[in-house]
């Protein structure tokens, strides 16, 4: 089980190690995360393969691209039901750049409302039977999280220059913590793509794996099987609550980045 | 010692770390449930914090768990 490496063991089609002493071939709860391959491609080496996961990943653009321009497509000064629907997710992710970022946020309207209906479809994608949660992966999150991580320091640097190193020293603080202080912002500050990725990655993947593990008592209790399959009811319902959450949560730490980027403390 | 058992004692070990995690988020509802009695109004202004608040905390735990899978299976 597992190599002698100090690698850190994800799911995935090359390590066995997650299916622990489960037969081989034997499902395990951890086995909705596998990735499979539709439409191998090969770039030269590089795996570029059209997987499960690039297909719920098309599936999820396709379904907000027809949300939102299928919703907006009347234009009625009067919304009916879709265009209000529309206008409700422009409105949260609208306000929500309004109140935590200011006006100058609005240049990075399309960005975040991009980040929060993509992680919005993708989680709730993930609740339907048969289907495959693309945020459930690392490196889905990360990617995520490194582009709005590099993003808001590019945005912080090409705006204030070197003046952004001053971001690090709070005001009114005694020059001697400095030494101290320093040191420990530089490294919260480095810490936020992989809090923010692993959040949403853990989120995901425990909730699914808590779904899949009751799924399995309630095959293995038979006739008594109809207890834990109230709590898969109440933990659905969990689940649906943290997608929706968890787009939100990413999103407004996200503006809040974007806040700390522009203004400077 | 065995590495099986091993194994077992540190995910035990590693989810000790929950029992913050519970103070914590009953900490951000009574301050919540503490805010709304005060000033019902002012709901809709609190709620949006108190769960953005609540999702960091969560977070934690979920670290918890994942440092707990990562000693168990890895």
């Amino acid at each position: 089980m597992g190599t002698g490496t100090a690698t850190i063991a994800t799911p995935g089609p090359g390590n066995r190690a997650w299916q622990g002493s489960v037969a081989e071939g034997a499902e395990s709860p951890l086995s909705q995360f596998e990735i499979s391959t539709i439409v191998p491609i090969d770039l030269g080496g590089v795996d570029a393969s059209f997987t499960n996961a690039s297909l719920f990943m098309v599936i999820a653009i396709v379904a907000v691209t027809v949300f939102l321009v299928g919703g907006m497509s009347r234009r009625a000064v009067v919304p009916g039901r879709w265009q209000s629907m529309a206008e409700l997710a422009y409105e949260f992710v609208a306000g929500m750049i309004r109140d935590n970022v200011g006006t100058e946020g609005r240049r990075f309207f399309p960005f975040v409302f991009s980040l929060f209906m993509f992680i919005l479809f993708a989680n709730m994608l993930g609740l339907l039977p048969y289907s495959f949660t693309v945020t459930s992966h690392i490196i889905v999150t990360f990617a995520l999280a490194a582009v709005v991580f590099l993003g808001v320091t590019v945005v912080a640097l090409v705006k204030h220059g070197l003046r952004f190193f001053t971001f690090f020293m709070p005001s009114g603080v005694p020059i001697l913590m400095a030494p101290l202080l320093v040191p420990i912002e530089i490294v919260s500050y480095l810490a936020r793509p992989v809090t923010l990725s692993l959040r949403l990655f853990a989120n995901m993947m425990a909730g699914h794996t808590m779904l899949k593990v009751f799924g399995g008592f309630v095959v293995l209790l038979g006739l008594l099987g109809f207890a834990p399959v109230l709590v898969i009811v109440l933990l659905f319902g969990l689940e649906v609550v943290v997608a929706i959450l968890q787009a939100y949560v990413f999103t407004i730490l996200t503006c809040l980045y974007l806040n700390d980027a522009l203004h400077l403390h | 010692m065995d590495v099986e058992a091993a194994k077992l004692i540190g995910a035990g070990l590693a989810v000790i770390g929950l029992g913050g995690v519970g103070a914590g988020i009953g900490n951000i509802f009574a301050s919540f449930i503490s805010a709304m009695a005060r000033n019902p109004a002012a709901r809709p202004e609190v709620f949006p914090s108190t769960m953005l608040g609540f999702a960091l905390v969560e977070a934690v735990a979920l670290y918890a768990l994942l440092i707990a899978f990562l000693v168990l299976f890895g």
